[in-house]
């Protein structure tokens, strides 16, 4: 799949309890080019008419998206709920350095102060070694269209705490 | 065609072995310090096992090689910053002789593009350098094929950073294990620095922005970040989230720009171990994607070789 005008969408499904609904599910996207990046499969959790549902985090370019939910529904899988993030979008990047003596809940601060970014999700990966480097994989949420005004607020904040930041092949390639 | 080959290295070596079955002969070669001529064309053979058991390819200066009666000088000595000596000379010296020039060594187009399209505009010769950017990939050959068409250019462009990259996401490992293990292979310079702080990929990438916007861009113009010290932590979280961590050339909108990203683990630009891709998007014939080999003797001397073939002749 191409890395420019891919965006993260997420999908919740509904899905009956029998065995290969789950496979039946995720085949169309595999099929027309999303990348799956996560299923939550609420198994516990049973909806008012005693469906199991599904939340797909997946990415693809928003023509491939379009088909992916389309032939979703003509598969007769129910979808609840198709990219209701549709009108934000999401990022993700990798911060390396000294991420805990640099205050770490601070630096997150920094970045939702720089205006129209939210960090969505974190995880650290800290050293055995304290001395070595630690990273944080963070998922980060701006508003349509502003991903590269959230990538500049995030590499502001990173620049001046002396942090490297990893950042996805997406941003000025569209 | 008549062959001068400037740097008897792994490349300039496989240009001299290669020359014949491309229909080709060599009637010079020189290293540093020594050079071989021999109007009637050399055998590879003696000169490369001279070079092994007694250091130089000959007995000769290396001015007489640069002098020598041939029709395209093969500038295969290793890439330097800045002036880009003692290349651009070499280039410099055949233009002015009205001879064609090849290009494995980055240098000249890289740091004085526009002094070697200079030269050539006044000159008889034509300058072809393929080799310089991907090694065997046929990138400019490409990108002249699409007759302007393309738009921009990315991809990885050094095999050093991605073998470390991709070992370091496969095994767990960490940088500093896996480039020591890169240096038993062979696979990294005993000094990496070109390799791991991203200089050799900058260099490709501002030879593809010197070639996309017809524009004299040098290495001072690219915003470079390397590979050395990240962490494996940054590949595992990567990982978690189905993506890895690839060293990427972009040349887009006038700018280059080399550095660590993130891409899916699956897709077209994480290659894996040595190898390189390019991505060339169009304007009408969407996005293409190139890999291969980007670097090793008889690789790269293919792409030489193959220049060669592609220029007009002299007269």
């Amino acid at each position: 799949m191409s890395e420019a005008d891919v965006h993260a969408y997420t999908v919740r499904l509904e899905l009956v309890d029998e065995p290969g609904e789950l496979l039946r599910a995720l085949e169309p996207i595999a099929d027309n080019g999303g990348n799956l990046l996560s299923i939550f499969h609420e198994r516990g959790n049973v909806t008012p008419r005693g469906h199991i549902p599904v939340e797909v985090d997946l990415e693809a370019t928003e023509p491939q998206f379009d088909t992916i939910v389309e032939a979703l529904r003509r598969a007769g899988v129910n979808v609840i709920r198709a990219g209701a993030e549709r009108y934000s979008e999401e990022l993700t990047v990798v911060l390396v350095g000294h991420l805990v003596e640099t205050d770490l809940s601070d630096t997150l601060r920094e970045m939702q102060e720089a205006g129209g970014v939210s960090v969505a999700d974190l995880s650290l990966s800290a050293p055995s070694d304290p001395a070595g480097a630690s990273s944080a994989r963070l998922r980060v949420v701006a508003s349509e269209g502003r991903t590269a005004e959230a990538l500049d607020a995030v590499r502001a904040v990173a620049a001046e705490k002396d942090l490297r930041v990893v950042e996805p092949l997406t941003e000025g390639s569209a | 065609m008549k062959l001068a080959v400037l740097g008897a290295g792994d490349v300039g070596g496989s240009v001299l072995e290669l020359a014949g079955e491309y229909g080709h002969e060599v009637v010079a070669v020189a290293d540093s310090t020594t050079a071989a001529v021999d109007e009637e064309g050399l055998d590879a053979a003696a000169v490369l096992s001279r070079k092994r058991n007694r250091g130089g390819v000959g007995s000769a200066e290396v001015e007489a090689a640069l002098s020598a009666d041939y029709d395209v000088l093969v500038e295969a000595t290793p890439t330097t910053l800045g002036d880009a000596e003692p290349g651009f000379s070499h280039v410099r010296q055949a233009l002015e002789r009205d001879r064609h020039v090849v290009l494995a060594n980055k240098g000249p187009v890289a740091e004085r593009y526009a002094d070697v399209r200079a030269l050539e505009a006044d000159s008889a010769g034509t300058v072809l350098f393929e080799a310089a950017v991907g090694g065997a990939i046929p990138v400019l050959s490409t990108i002249a094929g699409l007759e302007g068409q393309v738009t921009a250019a990315r991809g990885v462009l050094n095999g050093t950073a991605n073998f470390i990259l991709s070992r370091m996401a496969a095994e767990g490992l960490g940088y500093e294990h896996v480039l020591a293990e890169a240096q038993d292979l062979g696979v990294a310079e005993p000094d990496p620095t070109f390799d791991v702080e991203g200089t050799d990929a900058a260099l490709k990438c501002v030879i593809l922005a010197n070639v996309l916007f017809d524009d004299a861009y040098t290495l001072a113009d690219a915003a470079v970040e390397g590979i050395a010290d990240l962490p494996g932590s940054a590949l595992e979280l990567a990982a978690e989230d189905g993506r890895t961590i690839r060293l990427i050339g972009e040349v887009t909108d006038g700018t280059v720009r080399v550095g660590p990203r993130l891409v899916p683990e699956h897709g077209t630009l994480a290659v894996s171990g040595t190898l390189n891709i390019v991505q060339l998007d169009t304007t009408h014939a969407g996005r293409l994607n190139i890999s291969g080999r980007g670097a090793g003797g008889a690789e790269t001397a293919s792409a030489v070789l193959a220049d060669v073939g592609r220029l007009p002749g002299l007269e």
